[in-house]
């Protein structure tokens, strides 16, 4: 281990570690809307748009994500839509994570069960306030174990963002061994990111898992 | 309608490439599949003995296979033990040797799950019929869980298949190597190749993963 060298690259690894936290937040955030979005629109059996949405959910799990950023980065530009690295990235990492996302939330509102919205609506509720108030707290505290596992899957995933000539951790591990041979320290160097970077959300989620296991109404 | 880039596809054998390539994703993933399952199937079976140090080591093993990216473990295998062990790896033989640790754990894991769900009394009842603990497991136990096992087996082919995309980055000639040849060989008589190329590399995936992901749901509904 050569740690003068070490030291010389930390900052660059710095840098990439917050590029992917930054993206991948980003992607993260955007794709939990979606996937919700896509949930409810599925829960209440919406005629055209339900069928768009299943469409979207096929496509978006059965292809890899270094296939959908290559579409949108090298392909896109040639009919006209020209976007950033930066924006290709969180673009194709929302397309994807929105229907992992939207598969948790689904399986959150199924658990729900249809006597409490019955129940919501004998109270006089209309829809909108059913779901917010009495559907959605339910289904959204069951889905959190299914939603952190899916934010480590994206977090993880950001990793094919370097084929985009973004500069995160695998570019710049990447990058580095080409440029000073120093692949042990490299590959060192970028295990210990990955790990500090995904090592908590995995603890957080063991421990959100086993609390929230608790926190379901009636089971 | 603007130049979609779709014509480079049809001039001499160029979809054909692209199929070869994508073929040689579906082999590594094939085999990389056959080797985890038998292997997963130990892994599963050692995790649900009582031994702390091996409940410790396979759960140790499981997890670092679990949180780092496959890309990660990729360059591990491909750049890192080259240096370190002096050997020359080719880029396959690297994606094959990461996909089997990889599936090796994901089977592993199901087949614990799997095993877990077997109820107790099949285990006593052979006991007590004499079984050895061979027996036990060759005769009554694994033949139950295979049946519950083939649907999620079948769903981590896909996600093999998807994952293969990644050995593009070590070198390997597969589908999106191919697509970018293509593109690079007809840069000037089809400038638009990029979109009519990576569209159909999209299409291609997704219609191998999804008759895959639908033949595993099939079967799924049928066994459940």
């Amino acid at each position: 281990m050569d740690f003068a060298y070490i030291e010389r690259v930390l900052p660059l690894y710095e840098r990439a570690a917050a590029l992917t936290v930054q993206l991948g937040m980003e992607g993260i955030l955007l794709s939990i809307v979606i996937g919700l979005v896509c949930a409810l629109i599925l829960y209440e059996k919406i005629p055209v748009l339900r069928r768009i949405v299943m469409i979207y959910i096929e496509v978006s799990r059965n292809t890899p994500l270094l296939v959908q950023l290559f579409f949108i980065y090298y392909g896109l530009p040639k009919i006209g839509i020209v976007l950033t690295p930066e924006v290709c990235g969180v673009a194709g990492l929302a397309f994807l994570g929105g229907s992992y996302m939207a598969e948790a939330f689904r399986s959150g509102l199924d658990s729900v069960e249809d006597i409490q919205r019955e129940s919501a609506y004998s109270l006089g509720m209309n829809r909108m306030q059913t779901i917010h108030y009495v559907v959605l707290p339910q289904a959204v505290s069951t889905s959190i174990p299914a939603l952190l596992a899916n934010i480590i899957f994206l977090l993880k995933e950001t990793s094919v963002f370097s084929a985009i000539s973004l500069m995160d951790l695998m570019f710049t591990a990447k990058d580095l061994i080409g440029l000073y041979y120093k692949t042990t320290e490299s590959l060192a160097l970028l295990v210990i990111f990955y790990l500090m970077i995904l090592l908590p959300v995995s603890i957080v989620g063991a421990v959100v898992e086993r609390r929230v296991r608790y926190a379901g109404f009636g089971t | 309608m603007p130049d979609l880039g779709l014509e480079v596809l049809i001039k001499g054998n160029n979809l054909g490439r692209l199929l070869g390539g994508l073929w040689i994703a579906i082999e590594i993933s094939l085999l990389s599949i056959a080797i985890s399952i038998p292997l997963g199937i130990l892994l599963g079976i050692l995790m649900t003995r009582k031994n702390r140090l091996i409940r410790f080591l396979t759960k140790f093993y499981l997890e670092f296979i679990r949180i780092m990216p496959q890309m990660v473990l990729l360059f591990l295998v491909f750049f890192g033990t080259t240096r370190s062990m002096g050997w020359n790896l080719p880029g396959e033989t690297a994606a094959v040797i990461v996909f089997v640790m990889w599936g090796t754990a994901e089977m592993g894991d199901l087949v614990r799950s799997a095993l877990l769900s077997i109820p107790r009394h099949q285990y006593e009842s052979s006991e007590s019929l004499g079984l050895s603990r061979k027996q036990t497991y060759f005769y009554i136990i694994l033949p139950q869980t295979l049946r519950r096992l083939i649907p999620v087996s079948i769903n981590l082919i896909t996600r093999m298949i998807k994952t293969t995309s990644l050995i593009l980055m070590i070198g390997v000639v597969e589908v999106l190597k191919v697509g970018q040849q293509i593109i690079e060989a007809n840069r000037m008589s089809s400038p638009n190749a990029a979109f009519g190329v990576f569209l159909v590399i999209f299409i291609l995936y997704f219609v191998i993963c999804w008759s895959v992901s639908m033949t595993a749901r099939y079967l799924e509904r049928k066994w459940s």
